[in-house]
């Protein structure tokens, strides 16, 4: 056993069934650095036949749990059914990058994790290749079982110990499967996790318990950024329940732990009770001039003023002035918070250098370097456990709430569960940057766009611009228009930003998309005719924007939407956008209702989009679409306002997110193409906001050009 | 002490009586299956029945619902309509992230023991005070109707 152990990756002991379990692998140099054929690290197959799949990637609702086992479990030859699904540990050096962000986990996956499935498969033959003396030829695999053409077979589960005992293929020689036999990819499963869910099993990251252990809350400055004077702490202490009660000294990372004032207690909520008692003195001058109000009116001064060029292609002044019309419009988008509905927590145990961590997190690795920079530990004595996360929407992309958790266990001498309030929540987000945005066009005399010129201000952090705030072009008008423009200027800023679902795109979809439907308009033109025309002036596919594939879902949403024919109900239009973001394109048409008093209702959306030339889990695919819609229409009601340093919305009464009575019937279209397959968390998102706004726009010839889409706006914008 | 029937069993607590349900069950009872989402009754994510009603336990006190009866998620697979609903649930893959998704379950099941066949008028009205982040409304819209033995359409606006 000890040869064995020492070269393979060999697990023994009382599983689930009480078999044995004999995971695959190796750990010759050559073989750990082709990273995603680490079979002992992915598979387990027991003698009695049980086959464990172990998923790399955080799980946030974007049903990765699933669809990357899928992908192993197809390759293997083994019935869904059959496989146990398991969260893997976070090591990146056994499963390479484990984030959730960027709808990439589809993308980055999709073959590397076939190739783990297929080589499990490979050595399954390759033992009883050698238990019969034959070649591979003579073999074939179905149903978690090896064939030979005698008529021979083997359970894998027979095979499993020899397996395991082999060296593994090169990576080079597997032949994956002809997608025509898929039997797994391609076909809707169910979340591996929901049976539990359902019953309120405890598997949450804010559901973790663990022996000892203590609750806390952490309070933090009400500005951002700002320092801690002083604070008593004695009243705070005489509280019911109360532990301790301690402060914390905050390291100047944005992304890391702030000052703040430590209750620690028997119970969260006698914490959170104790904080009333707590008479802090912030140094709030921080927070002076950082305003909203004052962003806004400082963007306006910007935009009269050139920004710094982003792109240029050919000479848009000149384009302008030779222009048959021209158009120019001014749009803003607003901060936005996250506010994935399980607030931020974590659960720490500090015992000298070493630290274990358990939290719902989109970046563990980020987290465990994060932690052990924050206590001054090595990085090897600290491991994150990945916990489901009720929500992520990329506000664990940060691990703030990791860095408190295991500074104040360190501090409290016992384990500690930190669980934020919903207003720690609002009050201390990286939210998505408000922007502000001038946007310039001139159309020939055919109607079509010759020239194009954006300009947007957004925030930065000293010099650099803050994350995830910048201004992009997304390729559509840089392809599309002969001569474009895209301009940058920026505010300093002390508000933290972050990446919000679809980021970046979630808010200039809105700007472009409905700029183009003005400019349709001024041509006279329809909005799906005129993208469609527009689209046909650039030829196949080059770069990384795809007009062929831009067109093909304009088309099929138009047919699906029944566009142009659909006769309407009085107060009622129709509205589409497209836009491409995370490999993704998508077109949307949606049908609104807007009453006299400007409320507005969403009643239909139809989506056609292509991520490629696969879907993986088509079940779970077109949750990600209905979700991401409707998120996008639930963002159109919200807004962050800043006054002085701080954000003042402070729960969901005063930052509205999208409820069963406002949620409309979204319909999804898949369009294939032959690309390879990418991910699908976001890019749905984008395109339905400007398709409302559009439809709003052809409801009752309201254009507002600024979010929150307001009733007020909207009656605003009828009068004027 | 305060003497709570939680899922038909007595429990007795040393507590103030204006502690919130929600922490009783959550760190004094272990009951994680009932979530905290917002602490002002905003979110629904803290779903319990009390006598049969649905209630948001992050502002009941404890001391008003002494002697109640108390049902959490962890016990709705013992009743037809729970077992009914968590079927559906999973029928139609209701869940992403899942977070809030035991309060939906609460608040649709008490929803059916008072309407077996709630029309969308009413899923509206019963389930607007729960939120889904992952706004997965469709499918929970169309669940409580398969659980309820409907057609799953959507008839709102046709």
């Amino acid at each position: 056993m000890t040869t064995i152990s020492r070269r393979l990756f060999l697990q023994t002991g009382a599983g689930a069934t009480g078999a044995l379990v004999v995971g695959f692998g190796w750990s010759d140099t050559a073989a750990a650095n082709a990273r995603p054929m680490l079979l002992g690290n992915y598979v387990s197959i027991g003698i009695d036949g049980t086959v464990i799949v172990r998923a790399p990637n955080p799980e946030i609702g974007q049903g990765v749990k699933t669809s990357l086992p899928m992908l192993i479990a197809e390759e293997l030859d083994v019935d869904w059914d059959r496989v146990r699904v398991e969260m893997a540990p976070n090591d990146p050096t056994r499963f390479g990058q484990q984030d959730a962000g960027g709808s990439m986990s589809i993308h980055r996956n999709y073959t590397a994790l076939r190739r783990v499935g297929a080589a499990a498969r490979w050595m399954l033959v390759d033992a009883a290749a050698r238990q019969l003396n034959a070649s591979h030829g003579e073999f074939s695999t179905a149903h978690g079982r090896v064939h030979h053409s005698s008529g021979q077979s083997f359970d894998y589960g027979e095979l499993a110990v020899a397996a395991s005992l082999l060296r593994p293929p090169d990576p080079k020689s597997l032949v994956l499967k002809d997608p025509a036999k898929f039997s797994i990819i391609g076909t809707s499963r169910r979340g591996v996790d929901s049976a539990r869910i359902v019953r309120g099993e405890p598997i949450f990251g804010i559901d973790m318990t663990i022996p000892d252990m203590a609750y806390a809350v952490y309070v933090k400055a009400p500005v951002f950024g700002a320092r801690l004077l002083r604070c008593e702490l004695a009243a705070a202490r005489a509280e019911r329940g109360i532990i301790d009660v301690f402060t914390l000294k905050g390291q100047g990372d944005r992304h890391g732990l702030q000052d703040g004032i430590a209750i620690i207690a028997s119970s969260w909520w006698y914490a959170q009770t104790a904080r009333a008692k707590l008479e802090p003195l912030w140094d709030t001058a921080i927070g002076v001039g950082h305003d909203s109000t004052l962003y806004r009116d400082k963007a306006h001064s910007l935009l009269a003023k050139p920004g710094a060029m982003l792109e240029e292609k050919g000479d848009v002044e000149a384009a302008l002035a030779q222009a048959a019309q021209r158009l120019t419009a001014d749009y803003e988008v607003p901060f936005l918070a996250h506010a994935p509905l399980e607030p931020q927590n974590c659960t720490a145990r500090v015992k000298g250098d070493s630290v274990e961590i358990w939290a719902p997190t989109q970046t563990p690795e980020e987290g465990r370097q994060l932690v052990a920079r924050t206590l001054g530990v090595a990085p090897d004595g600290v491991v994150v456990h990945m916990r489901r996360a009720g929500g992520g929407f990329g506000r664990r992309l940060e691990n703030d709430y990791m860095a408190e958790a295991a500074s104040i266990a360190r501090h409290a001498g016992v384990p500690i569960k930190l669980v934020w309030s919903r207003e720690d929540d609002f009050a201390h987000d990286f939210y998505r940057a408000a922007s502000y945005h001038r946007l310039r066009a001139g159309l020939d005399k055919r109607g079509r766009v010759s020239a194009f010129a954006a300009h947007g201000v957004t925030f930065a952090h000293g010099s650099e611009v803050a994350q995830a705030a910048g201004i992009e072009g997304n390729g559509f008008e840089s392809r599309v228009v002969p001569a474009s423009r895209l301009e940058q200027s920026l505010i300093p800023t002390i508000v933290p930003t972050g990446y919000l679902r679809a980021p970046v795109s979630n808010g200039l979809a809105f700007v472009r998309e409905c700029f183009w439907d003005e400019l349709a308009l001024a041509a006279n033109m329809d909005p799906v005719a005129f993208r469609l025309a527009a689209l046909s002036n650039v030829g196949g596919s080059g770069g990384s924007f795809d007009a062929a594939r831009m067109r093909a879902v304009l088309e099929a949403v138009a047919l699906r939407s029944n566009w142009a024919r659909t006769r309407l109900a009085k107060g009622q239009g129709m509205g589409v956008a497209c836009y491409f973001s995370h490999s993704g394109y998508f077109a949307e048409v949606a049908r609104v209702r807007v009453d006299a008093d400007g409320h507005w209702q969403v009643l239909n959306v139809w989506v056609a989009g292509d991520i490629g030339s696969q879907i993986v889990n088509p079940l779970a695919a077109r949750a990600q679409v209905e979700g991401a819609v409707m998120d996008g229409i639930g963002s159109m009601h919200a807004e962050i306002t800043v006054v002085n340093g701080t954000a003042i919305q402070t729960n969901f009464d005063g930052f509205p997110l999208l409820r069963m009575p406002e949620a409309p019937v979204v319909d999804v279209e898949f369009v294939m193409s032959t690309a390879a397959p990418t991910g699908l968390g976001e890019p749905a998102l984008p395109p339905v906001l400007p398709a409302v706004a559009n439809a709003i726009h052809a409801a009752c010839g309201a254009r507002v050009r600024q979010l929150p889409l307001t009733a007020a706006r909207i009656q605003a914008a009828r009068r004027g | 002490m305060i003497l709570l029937v939680i899922n038909g069993a007595p429990r007795s607590l040393d507590l103030p009586e204006d502690f919130p349900l929600l922490w009783a069950l959550r760190d004094i009872l272990g009951l994680m299956g009932t979530k905290f989402g917002c602490g002002i009754a905003q979110c629904g994510a803290c779903t319990v029945h009390v006598d049969g009603v649905a209630v948001r336990a992050c502002i009941t006190e404890v001391g008003s619902v002494a002697g109640s009866r108390i049902t959490t998620i962890e016990a709705m697979a013992d009743t037809p309509i729970g077992t009914a609903l968590q079927s559906a649930w999973l029928e139609l893959d209701v869940v992403q992230c899942g977070y809030c998704q035991a309060g939906q379950i609460m608040s649709a099941g008490a929803l059916l023991a008072e309407n077996p066949a709630p029309d969308d008028v009413a899923i509206d009205a019963a389930m607007a005070g729960n939120i889904c982040r992952c706004a997965t409304y469709q499918r929970i819209r169309a669940a409580i109707k398969l659980a309820s033995r409907q057609p799953q359409a959507d008839r709102r606006h046709q």
